[in-house]
């Protein structure tokens, strides 16, 4: 990639007197997860070229707490919230950016119970809005006219309302869309979701995440799209299962944006 | 007032005190749950109402059912308004005492009967599917027994209930083309007169005779049908309505905030801060339930989910969307609320028995096992899916927080992951020194 990321922490931020645009939520797969580190670097890479003022919370963020709540331990979660909701607060932080729907869900709908009130985007709603702006320009580029079909999360979807956001995004990339059986509200889960992703699946005769990679290359796209790591990484193990990596990719529409426009 | 009239007259008040009796056994049952105010966004509240439950609007996602769903839904509401036709009739040993609406009374029972005709196919297609075809859904595991019964006797009634509604109108039609006394020409058969060809070689006795028995048969038959509803499924007609009324508006994977835990983690987080005065316990059925985080039986749960376990017909879209469940996992959302039902009844039929609930060491876990709630990835196609937008997700939830909280029971990875959290801030074993190392490469 050609020019270095640009990043600077909150706590630079508020050590120089200045207030960022936008914080940008990494999260932990975003921030852990070799493939999610790559989700991060190309929104990265977004954000950079949209001369957008963002600041991270790097060492000072912490888990929203979502697998927690979601696992039955309450507990832990509203620690987790209530420390991350401190921090944020005492930052003044007003919007945020995140590429995970785990953590958008969290911040912006269980957070305000907390103390938490923030305006928050998930980074597909975000980078349409830069589209839309005209902040940064991306049209075709390498994926035009190829077949990319889009995996809703649910987190994102049925969880709150979402489905156009990442199909606008899309759309600018002049690539065949193909929508998927199940599709929008009746989407199928990747399997990862309600803490899910941390443990082993209960017995069963299949995999969520090969039932949903099934339908997926069904609709023999050349891509995958995704807007949540833990998707992600479900349907690329899915792909493998079919001995597809070859053929179909599974990418972040991040990644996408940022390829298409060589940013 | 003929002896007629007096045992119709007996028989609509023993029945209405019966159901009434049974309604308010519904609502103790519910009200065994937690209490949880909703009342806000009361114009969007009527609205959901009116488009989900009046409109169906969630039923015709899947068209054929639908379609069919809307036919009887429309036939039930509809042709009970001649119920109340048969109800005067009856008091007063009149024939058809609305007719003197002329033009639009013909135009009524014509389009009863026709919607007769249409429940009467319905219910037969419906039947069909269940026991014929076999669609996966009606066919699982948590239906053996009584839910596969209720639905077949279900069905049956309204077919047998429709079959004595046109076959009276064929009769009464019958008597008044011969002029039969009492027997005054009124309103429209489309479809009966029809059947009434094979009535033609009645003498007039035996017609009043079958006009008799049917029209004895229809309003029993409603009688009875309107007792067996607290007991079956079906109640859902009718707390469709009060169901989606109550829905949940909130965005769909917003888990609501335990708000007891709250004060006792700003406690632990902050000394200064007073930990909250134990809950006073509260009093059901002359029971003390034991304060506890999460859910372990009925009373755990908030009143709205029980409502939602008795609003539940056993459809089986939930399941049918369930990533879990079309994966050969144990979970059915389906299940979790004929359990919770299950359980409901269960409960109080001790306090019916004894007047008040006294532990029988059993709860909504010996029911729900561990193994279905972990395999829920929360991901809300059950809630999706529900026509009377019932919520599993919620109890689900819940019960694990009892497990969790109550018992630490939980899966060891989950285990791992709470220590991860809780000691590094991340669900993996990445301390937050960590936390900007994708940024190096």
């Amino acid at each position: 990639m050609s020019k270095p990321m640009q990043i600077r922490t909150m706590a630079e931020y508020a050590a120089g007197g200045e207030i960022p645009e936008v914080l940008f939520w990494v999260g932990c797969a975003g921030s852990f997860d070799d493939r999610a580190k790559k989700i991060t670097k190309a929104f990265v890479r977004i954000l950079n070229a949209a001369n957008v003022k963002f600041a991270v919370l790097g060492q000072e963020e912490s888990c929203t707490g979502d697998p927690a709540r979601r696992a039955g331990n309450e507990f832990l979660f509203q620690m987790q919230a209530l420390t991350n909701v401190t921090v944020l607060n005492g930052y003044g932080v007003k919007r945020i950016v995140t590429a995970c729907p785990h953590c958008f869900n969290t911040l912006k709908n269980e957070y305000p119970a907390l103390g938490g009130t923030y305006e928050v985007m998930h980074h597909t709603q975000f980078i349409n809005a830069l589209m839309k702006e005209g902040r940064i320009k991306v049209e075709g580029g390498s994926f035009k006219g190829k077949r990319i079909t889009f995996h809703d999360p649910c987190y994102l979807g049925r969880g709150n309302n979402e489905y156009e956001a990442p199909r606008e995004v899309l759309l600018k990339l002049d690539a065949a869309l193909v929508e998927l059986k199940r599709s929008k509200q009746n989407g199928l889960c990747c399997g990862a979701g309600g803490a899910q992703m941390f443990k082993e699946a209960e017995p069963g005769k299949r995999e969520v995440n090969v039932e949903r990679s099934e339908e997926a290359l069904a609709a023999e796209p050349a891509v995958i799209a995704a807007g949540c790591p833990f998707c992600n990484t479900m349907l690329t193990d899915g792909v493998k299962h079919f001995n597809k990596e070859g053929e179909v990719k599974v990418l972040d529409i991040a990644e996408l944006i940022a390829q298409a426009g060589e940013l | 007032m003929g002896i007629g009239s007096i045992i119709f007259l007996l028989l609509v008040g023993a029945a209405s005190w019966l159901f009434a009796r049974n309604i308010m056994r519904v609502r103790r049952n519910i009200l065994l749950g937690k209490d949880e105010v909703i009342n806000d966004r009361r114009s969007e509240r009527w609205a959901v109402m009116a488009r989900v439950a009046l409109g169906q609007s969630k039923m015709v996602v899947r068209p054929i059912a639908g379609f069919l769903h809307i036919i009887v839904y429309a036939g039930f509401v509809i042709i009970n308004i001649e119920v109340l036709e048969i109800i005067i009739d009856g008091i007063f040993g009149t024939h058809r005492v609305l007719s003197f609406m002329g033009g639009f009374y013909d135009f009524l029972i014509g389009s009863f009967e026709w919607l007769a005709l249409g429940v009467w196919l319905a219910c037969a297609i419906f039947l069909v599917r269940r026991n014929i075809i076999k669609l996966k859904r009606f066919v699982m595991k948590e239906l053996d027994g009584w839910p596969r019964t209720d639905a077949n006797l279900i069905l049956s009634t309204e077919i047998a209930l429709m079959t004595a509604f046109l076959l009276m109108n064929a009769a009464d039609w019958s008597l008044q083309q011969r002029g039969a006394e009492h027997y005054t020409a009124a309103g429209a058969f489309p479809v009966s007169s029809v059947i009434a060809s094979a009535l033609s070689n009645c003498s007039i006795a035996s017609l009043i005779l079958i006009e008799r028995i049917c029209w004895w048969f229809h309003i029993i038959g409603i009688l009875a049908f309107l007792n067996y509803l607290p007991y079956s499924k079906h109640l859902h007609i009718l707390l469709a309505f009060p169901n989606t009324w109550y829905s949940k508006l909130k965005p769909k994977t917003e888990i609501a905030n335990m708000e007891r835990v709250t004060g006792e983690v700003m406690s632990m987080l902050d000394p200064s801060v007073q930990p909250p005065a134990p809950a006073v316990p509260r009093v059901v059925a002359g029971y003390e339930v034991a304060d506890r985080f999460g859910a372990k039986d009925v009373f755990d749960l908030s009143w709205k989910s029980l409502m939602d376990a008795y609003s539940c017909t056993e459809c089986g879209r939930c399941t049918s969307e369930c990533p879990a469940n079309i994966t050969g996992k144990l979970l059915s959302p389906r299940k979790i609320m004929m359990d919770t039902r299950d359980r409901m009844e269960e409960v109080g039929k001790v306090i019916d028995a004894k007047g008040k609930w006294e532990d029988d060491g059993n709860s909504l876990h010996t029911r729900i096992t561990e193994e279905e709630l972990w395999a829920c990835t929360t991901c809300n196609a059950c809630t999706q899916a529900c026509p009377v937008n019932i919520d599993p997700v919620n109890i689900i939830v819940e019960m694990r927080r009892y497990l969790v909280m109550e018992e630490s029971k939980t899966r060891p990875a989950l285990t791992s992951m709470f220590n991860n959290v809780e000691n590094n801030g991340a669900p993996w074993a990445f301390g937050p020194d960590r936390r900007m190392e994708w940024t190096e490469s």
